[in-house]
């Protein structure tokens, strides 16, 4: 087991805790930076959707996870963030430009509705989020002039100092794009979290009242996480515009916003590993499922062909499971396995019982 | 100047007078304790003076300043810290963080300027860090400093919550019911720590016991309060005999007859 000797206040600042930690993440971020030149361009595609949810599922985390405010209304911050970015980009914007723009709107958007939504909390706010995600279709067809109307939008190629990246035409350059984004974001998401800013977020989670009592301005909290949590969302949705090509009232529907919050729930509430563990599943289960399906056609006397819906079935049991058995997602068996090859062989079996609570924002009050 | 003033101080829930009219004030560096019966009104008091709830009517004045209008997330700032009866920490973070939390009123930082996490940014954690460990070193909670909150014995949680209420530099600090659930030794221990925090670190202590071992051992005035009404005040001697503090917890003698 690794112990950490600290000698500096530092230490605990650091957003490593020491080069070992560095070190893991240089390796992690130089496989991101290789791994499409390993693999075919159909599964650069498919990371790079898993970057995007990742990107999605960490603005969700921050005001579910890290702020204790359940949103089922996330698919429409995603759509306000394409149809924004896509809407300047074909008025003649840069990308650059553009893509932070949609993010700037969506994430005022966001701080507009916090208001009246950080009245609410649990079930209420579940509902009333919801009913967000529901309006956006209707405003997406009639908001013609923005959103396209039905037809939607098509999603310009982009130019990049020179370098023209489409989802198609260069998977690859598409992919470092996201990639970058999602990096210089979830920087800014660990700073916020080692910084007051992040610390006041867990307090509203945790107790409000004492939040208040500690001098935390609760209704401006939540405005903040919620406006940077629609801010991060917006972004996904415009790189999401990209990915997809072509953007319409379909994209967004109740359904992305569902994915959404099981993505952060079955990765693991409360930890920004969380939305990358969520979003891997989230993108690759459904593959893996159909791939499974085929197997099973192919090679075995049952056709499972004649069952449509299997698709969503197993996944829909595989995340049940997963909330009884594991609350904490799969940032909890991650941790788990962690300090099984830590303790190797000294792990006990009950070690982690204790900590198989339940946040509040789970417990919808 | 009494550092903190209840003048007339009343709430009422429809037609229940929680608090009816209660005036006391808090020398600087005594232990005031409010005793009553359970329903008195004690938590009350307290939740008006941390703002938490708007007073139907009366002023509180803190250190010559009227608090009365003042919102509730402004109260730590200017010196007053408070624990409450039901341990209200932030369960899924360790000690440290919870401390540190503790140091958000003197927050000098924006939120933008966190997401960027500007020098400043760190220097304000850096000046902070050694306050929440002088009270780490004080209450004696170095050996949880990184445990979670959620895996801790009640009476440690006991103990962080007072620390993350001296986290906050207060000249005040609010204890509601600091003895609930705590063992015979702990209890004493509790006392110890309420005359260390008066004796060296110079605080203002305003309590709400039910122990009266407690309460006698460390409190410099006593107010008794049932029904939202002051009965008496004075030492703890002298309210533990007064008649009308009798019969409000035990009842008139004639009722039994």
């Amino acid at each position: 087991m690794r112990v950490i000797f600290k000698n500096s206040y530092d230490n605990d600042i650091n957003l490593f805790e020491d080069r070992v930690h560095l070190l893991k993440y240089a390796v992690l971020l130089l496989a991101a930076l290789v791994m499409p030149w390993v693999i075919s361009a159909y599964y650069v595609g498919e990371l790079t959707s898993v970057l995007i949810w990742s990107l999605a599922g960490l603005g969700l985390m921050l005001i579910a996870g890290h702020t204790g405010q359940v949103s089922l209304g996330h698919a429409a911050f995603m759509a306000i963030g394409a149809f924004s970015h896509l809407a300047l980009m074909l008025r003649g914007w840069p990308f650059v430009p553009a893509l932070i723009a949609s993010g700037v709107v969506t994430g005022l958007a966001g701080a507009l509705i916090a208001r009246p939504l950080g009245r609410m909390s649990g079930i209420y706010l579940a509902i009333a989020t919801l009913a967000l995600s529901i309006i956006i279709e209707d405003v997406a067809i009639v908001a013609t002039p923005i959103t396209g109307g039905i037809a939607g939008l098509f999603a310009p190629p982009i130019e990049f100092f020179g370098l023209m990246i489409d989802r198609y035409g260069t998977p690859r350059a598409f992919y470092y794009l996201c990639l970058t984004v999602l990096i210089i974001v979830t920087l800014g998401y660990a700073n916020l979290l080692r910084s007051p800013t992040g610390r006041s977020f867990l307090a509203v989670r945790d107790s409000e009242v004492s939040a208040r009592a500690l001098g935390v301005n609760v209704p401006r909290a939540k405005t903040v996480s919620f406006a940077l949590s629609c801010g991060i969302t917006g972004l996904a949705g415009a790189l999401y515009a990209h990915q997809a090509q072509a953007v319409n009232y379909e994209s967004f529907l109740v359904l992305i916003s569902i994915t959404l919050l099981l993505q952060v729930v079955v990765g693991g509430l409360g930890s920004m590993h969380g939305a990358f563990f969520g979003a891997f599943v989230v993108v690759l289960l459904p593959q893996t499922i159909s791939m499974a399906r085929s197997f099973i056609n192919t090679n075995t006397p049952f056709n499972l062909g004649a069952y449509p819906g299997m698709d969503t079935a197993v996944f829909a049991l595989i995340i049940l499971l997963m909330i009884i058995y594991e609350p904490r997602g799969i940032y909890g068996i991650w941790i788990r396995l962690r300090t099984w090859l830590e303790l190797f062989p000294l792990y006990r079996k009950g070690m982690f019982r204790r900590t198989r609570t339940y946040l509040k924002t789970e417990r919808m009050r | 100047m009494s550092l903190l003033q209840v003048e007339g101080l009343s709430i009422h829930f429809g037609g229940v007078k929680a608090v009816d009219n209660i005036s006391f004030s808090v020398e600087p560096g005594e232990v005031f304790t409010i005793v009553g019966p359970n329903g008195a009104g004690k938590s009350t008091i307290f939740n008006l003076i941390s703002r938490l709830y708007e007073p139907t009517s009366g002023r509180i004045v803190f250190d010559g300043r009227d608090i009365t209008r003042l919102p509730a997330h402004d109260i730590a700032g200017i010196g007053i810290a408070r624990t409450f009866q039901n341990i209200e920490l932030f369960d899924h973070s360790s000690v440290l963080q919870n401390l540190l939390i503790g140091r958000h009123s003197r927050r000098r930082t924006r939120w933008y300027e966190d997401m960027l996490f500007l020098p400043k940014v760190r220097r304000a954690e850096r000046e902070d860090r050694p306050i929440v460990e002088e009270v780490i070193d004080f209450l004696e909670l170095a050996a949880y400093r990184d445990k979670l909150i959620a895996g801790l014995p009640y009476g440690v949680r006991k103990l962080v919550e007072i620390a993350r209420a001296l986290s906050s530099e207060p000249k005040l600090i609010l204890l509601d019911e600091p003895a609930s659930g705590l063992s015979v030794e702990e209890t004493i221990d509790m006392a110890w720590w309420i005359e260390d925090m008066q004796k060296d670190l110079g605080l203002t202590v305003l309590m709400v016991e039910h122990d009266m071992s407690l309460v006698s051992r460390v409190s410099t005035r006593v107010l008794a309060v049932a029904e939202g009404k002051a009965l008496a005040l004075g030492t703890s001697a002298q309210v533990q005999a007064d008649p009308r503090v009798i019969e409000a917890y035990l009842g008139r003698q004639e009722n039994h007859e």
